[in-house]
């Protein structure tokens, strides 16, 4: 069973290494435009929050800190220049030339000189060109940079990968680039931040995009983090004020967001001493389970930094507003529905609670609250234990965690991150699904396939995957997962080898498109791909 | 960064060509301010040196030292291509890149493709695999013809059949010019009824342009700059416009139409070549606005069309921008795509426009717009910073929509009407390799391709089908 694995890896990890006061790096896997614009944005935000002037702390406390963000993020150079552990991998040269340039320019930290590597012709949007094309033909180049940015720590936390879902490159090619690195690097930790497209629209295949994305990513990646478009909009239009939104306002809140999850906290060992294992410890609080690894974060205030001055706050009524917004699903500090409360306190059966459930309650696995800032030891975050927002196998005491640091985050005097894991996602995946199959079934009326009804069944087990009710109770039995997962790779690799040839007609599969997951089935797979391979053979 | 060669065949062909290659220069000399050549110039220009003798090798970085189209010019008659060459934009092109003949294809669609695609086929191959060669990475050949006359329809299309046996990876990018309906020459619907097969077949993505729509267009900016806004509007933001080009010499008369289709196929790459912060690459083009493959033909529009002088654009004139987009007075065709169903829509946006304005529209304009039920959200749109020549911001809308069958049906019953009276026929059965069955079969290929409009339009008025999803038996 998986569930010790990150308790068990995170010891490992923690007492092998070298000098550890500063703390494990991270290596940062930046894909596609939107992953390099992004990347560039977090980067900039760490640098910045780490060399703030202010930090309401001692000097010493602030150049521990600094020293800490640094060997997580950056390294040092000859010339003095911090350079961030980075690769920045594209197909087309115009976004990383961009990225570089701005990041030069900047004349405070850099990336390195040769972190990159991109082609000439993109993806085209196409999942199969980023997953089948340019993966196995770029696989070399890319995993030997990754290699030497690796080799340049001292000791590895993990990876954390910024992709979206929607594009060719950042999906396809980031999936791909995910199990490589699962592959070469079994014990170290995998996080990827995934950047969920606007629901109107932004590019025409975004919903195929997004669930091969997605159903790949399960089984590869240790954490998924996700981001909405959306979400992010509206944060930037109605809290920050913003007239004209460009990508940048909107890559600049996602980076203050993560800069607030990401930089130093303190261990329990007390002040001066942070945190070593910034994606052990992340993955440890939040993912208890490996079926679930959907993440989001919500981070309270909301408000750009000039409106500050403005206003003051106290923890007790940042708390209140933060906990209503994972119980009520708000995405925001604003319209934040007050009526959804948690049903009724006291465990009752299994099986029952969900005829006592407000619909549009949100229950959670795990929460972990991070709090940054003035007096932070006298936040009072009780309201986060009540049982009633977690689901039955699990205690409030296992689910929720707090970290909280003195040191506070840019210059808001008090800041609050809460990195959520539960059913957030789980409504916009139902959309993205549905459309997905929409497109997708009716594409059989014309073309007349019938084949395509089976990978009809793979969009269906991802959505039944990641949309388990939390208060069905019992873990799921692996052996189904598992036969689910298989029967989902081998629909996808189908369907990708179909958009790989961009027609839908050269469909062949071995067996028949009526299924239900059928013992024999399930024999015929296990037999023919082993358990869990990944190199998919199909018939021709 | 890739490149693109684009392949002028024909009277109309060439003169669009000509205007499409002054706009790219003057678009890049506004953008590129220190003559270098860097990788935007690299898509559509070679950097040559001419100091070498011969052929002037390339020089791929560094000063621009001149500037070579990647270009190939193809006409059955010298007059048009001899002037090109003796213009001020003769130094553009390399003189090794055309194919010219003396006596014209007669308006005849099979001169065009059987006579002098055969004759010229291995030339045509030759010159092609030339651009290819100097190309570091070759993304698409763009082909401009009209397809009414014979040179163009005919050989353009026979070309096509070279692309696509010799460079099958490469995207075919087609920008057609239709015959109006009061077209000038009597033969068109044959030479068009017979390209259009070989569009269905053999191209990726077909522009669609019709003259009578640019004419109205100038008709429309005429009015403006003639009337009470006249002087407020700045003339070279006109789309219309070669001011500030190369020549001196009297405006031709289709230089005004010409332009806008040159503006047309700038906006369409300038994703490619300029950076934004929502890029699209060609072969996006094709793959988001493409849903079956026989469905490549995408109604465009141009907007604005002209710019007052007003430095601060409110967010009104930049709505009106999006609005003007999807009227029917701005497509290239005679086409009406908000009273017809889309398939796709794609957004080319250019200039000092954000995520948020985009949005702001799309939200805006999505409700009166018809869009197929399995793609209701099917907006491809893309930011690229870099405005055109004269103007602020831009925007270019690609429509896969069902509004294009009206010129496709109109096509076939002016055909049907010369062929039932088989009048005229008979230069095309004199020609050798022509048989009777060819027309035919245009006939049906256009009629299927109007057949799957058809079907699409009959699902717009119906309820959205909630096809019901699978379920996982346990």
């Amino acid at each position: 069973m998986r569930i010790n694995s990150f308790s068990v890896i995170h010891s490992l990890v923690f007492s092998t290494g070298p000098s550890l006061w500063l703390g494990m790096s991270i290596v940062t896997v930046q894909l596609g435009q939107c992953g390099n614009q992004i990347g560039f944005e977090v980067f900039d935000a760490l640098f910045r929050d780490s060399h703030c002037s202010q930090g309401l702390c001692s000097k010493r406390e602030n150049e521990a800190y600094q020293a800490s963000c640094k060997e997580r993020f950056f390294r040092e150079e000859e010339n003095g220049v911090p350079v961030a552990r980075a690769v920045l991998v594209d197909m087309e040269p115009k976004v990383i030339n961009q990225t570089l340039s701005r990041a030069a320019r900047s004349g405070r930290w850099t990336y390195g000189q040769h972190a990159c590597f991109c082609q000439r012709q993109g993806s085209g949007n196409n999942w199969a060109y980023g997953y089948s094309v340019h993966g196995p033909k770029h696989e070399e180049s890319i995993m030997n940079l990754i290699q030497k940015e690796v080799e340049k720590c001292d000791s590895l936390s993990g990876f954390f990968i910024i992709m979206s879902m929607a594009g060719g490159t950042g999906s396809g090619l980031g999936a791909f680039v995910t199990q490589k690195l699962q592959d070469q690097y079994p014990s170290s930790l995998k996080m990827n931040q995934i950047i969920w497209p606007y629901g109107t629209g932004e590019v025409i295949l975004q919903n195929y995009n997004s669930i091969l994305t997605l159903s790949h990513l399960y089984r590869s990646s240790d954490a998924l983090l996700i981001h909405e478009n959306d979400a992010v909009h509206k944060i930037c239009a109605r809290r920050m004020n913003i007239k004209q939104i460009s990508f940048r306002d909107l890559n600049q809140v996602l980076a203050h967001q993560l800069g607030s999850v990401f930089q130093p906290t303190y261990s329990e060992d007390g002040s001066f001493h942070y945190r070593r294992n910034p994606l052990g410890d992340l993955m440890e609080h939040l993912v208890p389970h490996p079926e679930f690894k959907m993440l989001s974060v919500r981070n309270i205030p909301q408000m750009s930094e000039n409106s500050l001055a403005y206003s003051t706050f106290t923890w007790a009524g940042l708390l209140k507003h933060l906990r209503q917004m994972l119980i009520s699903s708000a995405k925001m500090e604003e319209g934040i529905d007050w009526q959804v409360q948690p049903p009724s306190s006291g465990l009752p059966p299994l099986g029952k609670m969900s005829a006592h459930k407000d619909p549009h309650f949100n229950t959670s696995i795990a929460n972990l609250v991070i709090l940054r800032g003035k007096d932070v030891q006298s936040a009072n975050v009780e309201g986060f234990k009540d049982p009633a927002l977690y689901t039955s196998w699990l205690e409030p005491l296992h689910a929720f965690s707090t970290w909280k640091t003195q040191r506070a985050f840019g210059k808001y005097e008090k800041s609050a991150a809460l990195v959520s894991n539960s059913q957030l996602l789980v409504k916009p995946l139902d959309v993205i699904v549905g459309k997905a199959w929409n497109m997708f079934a009716s594409k059989t009326q014309f073309q007349k396939e019938e084949q395509m009804g089976v990978l009809a069944w793979a969009l269906d087990v991802a959505m039944s995957l990641l949309a388990w009710d939390n208060s069905a109770a019992c873990i799921p039995a692996i052996p189904l997962l598992t036969t689910m997962f298989i029967t989902l790779e081998y629909l996808s690799s189908v369907l990708f080898s179909n958009m790989l040839h961009m027609s839908l007609s050269h469909c062949s599969l071995p067996m028949s498109p009526h299924l239900a997951v059928h013992p024999s089935f399930v024999l015929h797979l296990l037999t023919k791909y082993g358990f869990l391979s990944r190199h998919v053979i199909f018939d021709d | 960064m890739t490149q693109s060669v684009v392949v002028q065949v024909g009277q109309c062909g060439n003169q669009i060509g000509c205007c499409f290659w002054d706009l790219a220069l003057r678009e890049h000399a506004a953008v590129n301010q220190k003559g270098i050549y860097d990788d935007a110039l690299s898509s559509f220009f070679r950097n040559v040196d001419t100091r070498v003798g011969g052929d002037g090798s390339s020089i791929s970085k560094g000063r621009i030292s001149s500037l070579k189209a990647r270009a190939v010019l193809i006409d059955m008659e010298e007059g048009v291509v001899n002037e090109i060459l003796q213009g001020p934009l003769r130094d553009v092109f390399d003189s090794k890149q055309l194919i010219t003949d003396i006596s014209g294809s007669g308006n005849n669609w099979a001169v065009g493709h059987k006579v002098f695609g055969s004759l010229y086929r291995e030339q045509i191959l030759e010159k092609l695999r030339k651009s290819a060669e100097q190309c570091d990475c070759l993304q698409c050949f763009f082909v401009i013809h009209s397809m009414g006359g014979g040179t163009g329809s005919g050989l353009g299309t026979f070309l096509l059949k070279v692309l696509e046996d010799e460079f099958p990876d490469v995207y075919r990018f087609v920008t057609a010019v239709y015959p109006s309906s009061e077209d000038d020459v009597i033969t068109s619907p044959y030479n068009s009824m017979l390209a259009m097969k070989e569009l269905n077949e053999r191209a990726d993505c077909v522009l669609p342009i019709d003259n009578q729509s640019l004419f109205d267009i100038i008709s429309k900016i005429d009015l403006v700059t003639s009337g009470k806004l006249g002087a407020a509007v700045k003339p070279k933001s006109l789309v219309t416009t070669n001011m500030g080009t190369v020549t001196k010499c009297p405006k031709k008369p289709f230089d005004a139409m010409n332009n806008i289709v040159a503006n047309l196929l700038l906006s369409l790459t300038s994703s490619a070549r300029f950076e934004g912060s929502l890029n699209m690459d060609l072969n996006e083009i094709s793959m988001n606005l493409v849903p079956f493959p026989q469905l490549h033909y995408l109604v465009s529009s141009l907007t604005p069309l002209y710019t007052l002088a007003d430095v601060n654009i409110p967010p009104r004139r930049l709505d009106q921008m999006f609005s003007d987009a999807f009227s029917k007075n701005h497509q290239l065709i005679q086409a009406d795509p908000r009273h017809s169903l889309y398939l796709a829509c794609a957004l080319i946006v250019r200039g000092n426009v954000q995520i948020s304005d985009l949005r702001r529209n799309i939200e805006r304009l999505k409700p009166a717009l018809h869009f197929v039920s399995w793609n209701q959200e099917g907006w491809k749109t893309s930011l690229c910073s870099v405005p055109p020549v004269g103007h602020s911001h831009s925007l270019l809308a690609l429509a896969n929509n069902t509004c294009v069958k009206p010129t496709f049906m109109e096509l076939r019953e002016r055909f049907m009407r010369l062929y039932r009276k088989k009048a005229h026929l008979h230069h095309y059965l004199q020609v050798d390799g022509m048989e009777e069955c060819a027309f035919a079969e245009a006939v049906s290929s256009l009629s299927a391709l109007i057949q799957e409009y058809d079907e699409l339009d009959a699902t717009k008025s119906m309820p959205v089908l909630d096809v019901p999803r699978l379920s996982v038996a346990l």
